[in-house]
């Protein structure tokens, strides 16, 4: 009886997952096919593969601010993430490596902001904004994402700099290396994959993120992928592909660093629920 | 000559020795000037400009948002979206502990069940907005498997729009507690599993007695990473499937919202202020609960 039993809950185990992927890959499948219908395939075969791929959508899109918006993003997100790593690696080294009085404290508040809602500052900070004339500013908004990551990426980077053997920078400090010289030298390069891990992880949030975008980038040039996809879907409701077509663009990159690091993605996410990893 | 040298490395000795006590400070000075700015600052000024108006020193600005009946509408409806935190923890522990099987293929399932977490949530409101429409896929897909009767406007009505908007939401973080319990699967010690095996437990109470008990620590982890974000990190989905309105009506207006269209479309920041006030106070609430509810299970985080 057991081994027909077995063979039923292995299907049933089978089956299971195989609708829950199926759920999880469809409307991935949809976006991704009806980029490459005409409006008319899309109608009349909403769900069918691309039978005749056309490019009209992917062409209606880039005809649109589409280039200028994506162009806006990489360069916001690219900053932010850039100051982001090396502002919480010197911070984190800071905390690693030294004990002074009041550290586990300033620690402890750092990761209580983790969980600060954005919502909360986004009143006081737009103000701060008119009032200095930076608003539609990327300096402004770049300033804003570092300060929104910074907790997390310094907690898990002081985590990972805890775990370097004290054996490796006694020696060069005995060899007469300054602090900054042991920074670069032996921290740094150990430290290659947390970097690589907190890199993956917040460009995926600075790329995805819409409420500061949507606030703080209100002129037109200045609009992030996230904003101008949203007001996307009400012009061409009536071209489905051009909109889909604009979403596989804006997902796309996001998706080739999926595939070649999922590790990384996987690693980070984890990292703030099982400490030091 | 020698006199010479001893004055020259003296001064370098002396600054390298004070350097010494304030070293560390140096080196984390830049984030605490951003964090001290983005976070000190803005809080500070949060609460100074919900208890201002006119110049002057008032509280009527949370007693105007706590009687507005849209503010408590938005709040209602977050705590509505809730009830989406047992429904991810059940579906995935049961996905994850699936995957844990080992079975055929699991690795693309697992990088399956994980991308939707990955995708840009303004991408997947609009998906779901196409595909969620009277005439969308999702009723195609009812009436062709006979269950047209059910087909409806998903976003459109009011009595099922925070519905759907709820199953939206757990569809993408679904990815997350996967990955999660995962991991954490798959760190533990294989030979606890194997003594359940060749005791022979089944699949239901080997994983009710030994997998469940292991993942206590990153359940409640889970738990409060998604109650914040059904409280506090919903906007985007609401923004984006309703074109910004919380609508129909008011049926998905959440606080997120509410203090955006305060601060940006009624142009009252003291109103939107004493409502973003508010609801962070409640989300330091939730998290005292479950610190409180996880000190008494005695479970730690990082055990």
């Amino acid at each position: 009886m057991s081994s027909a039993r077995r063979v039923a809950g292995t299907i049933s185990q089978h089956a299971l997952l195989i609708i829950a992927s199926a759920m999880a890959l469809f409307p991935v499948y949809v976006m991704v096919t009806a980029a490459f219908k005409t409006q008319a395939s899309f109608l009349d075969h909403p769900w069918a593969p691309v039978a005749d791929p056309s490019l009209d959508g992917f062409r209606a899109a880039l005809n649109d601010q589409f280039p200028r918006w994506f162009g806006n993003t990489v360069v916001l997100s690219s900053s932010s993430v850039v100051v982001t790593l090396l502002v919480a690696a010197l911070a984190g080294w800071g905390f690693a490596h030294w004990a002074f009085r009041g550290r586990d404290y300033v620690l402890g508040v750092l990761v209580a902001l983790m969980v600060v809602p954005p919502v909360v500052l986004l009143v006081p900070l737009f103000v701060f904004g008119v009032r200095i004339g930076q608003i539609s500013t990327f300096r402004l908004v770049i300033l804003i994402y570092v300060g929104l990551m910074l907790p997390f990426s310094v907690f898990m980077l002081t985590n990972f700099f805890r775990t370097i053997p004290a054996s490796l920078i006694e020696a060069a400090v005995i060899d007469g290396a300054s602090s900054w010289r042991v920074f670069r030298r032996i921290v740094l390069p150990l430290s290659a994959a947390p970097l690589i891990t907190l890199g993956v992880v917040n460009l995926l949030w600075v790329w995805n993120e819409l409420l500061i975008a949507l606030v703080f980038l209100q002129d037109d040039s200045k609009k992030t992928l996230m904003v101008g996809i949203t007001g996307f879907q009400s012009r061409y409701s009536l071209n489905v592909p051009a909109i889909m077509a604009g979403l596989t663009l804006a997902t796309l990159p996001i998706v080739i660093v999926y595939l070649f690091g999922q590790r990384f993605f996987v690693r980070g996410l984890v990292a703030g629920a099982v400490k030091g990893e | 000559m020698s006199s010479g040298t001893v004055a020259l490395s003296s001064p370098t000795r002396r600054r390298r020795l004070r350097l010494g006590r304030v070293e560390p400070l140096v080196w984390i000075a830049p984030a605490v000037a951003i964090v001290v700015f983005v976070f000190g600052y803005s809080m500070f000024e949060l609460v100074r400009t919900s208890l201002r108006f006119d110049g002057q020193w008032t509280t009527d600005n949370f007693r105007v948002a706590w009687t507005d009946p849209t503010f408590r509408t938005a709040l209602g409806h977050n705590a509505r979206l809730l009830i989406a935190v047992p429904i991810l923890v059940a579906t995935s522990l049961l996905l994850s502990i699936l995957l844990f099987e080992g079975l055929r293929g699991w690795r693309f399932h697992r990088w399956a069940l994980f991308l939707p977490y990955v995708l840009a949530i303004p991408v997947i409101g609009v998906v779901f907005g196409q595909l969620l429409q009277l005439n969308g896929l999702v009723n195609q897909l009812l009436r062709v498997v006979g269950l047209g009767g059910l087909a409806q406007d998903w976003l459109g009505q009011p009595q099922w729009a925070l519905w759907t908007m709820t199953a939206v939401i757990v569809w993408r973080e679904l990815g997350f507690g996967i990955v999660l319990f995962l991991a954490r699967l798959l760190s533990v010690p294989s030979d606890i599993f194997e003594a359940g095996r060749i005791d022979g437990a089944r699949f239901f109470r080997l994983h009710r007695r030994i997998t469940i008990p292991q993942l206590t620590g990153v359940i409640v982890f889970y738990v409060i990473v998604e109650a914040i974000t059904m409280v506090s990190w919903v906007f985007n989905y609401v923004y984006v499937m309703t074109n910004g309105q919380g609508g129909p009506g008011d049926a998905t207006q959440v606080t997120e919202l509410y203090i955006y269209q305060m601060a940006f479309q009624y142009q009252s920041p003291e109103i939107a202020a004493a409502a973003a006030a508010t609801l962070f106070a409640a989300t330091l609430v939730l998290i005292a609960i479950f610190f409180r509810i996880q000190r008494k299970s005695g479970v730690g985080l990082d055990e």
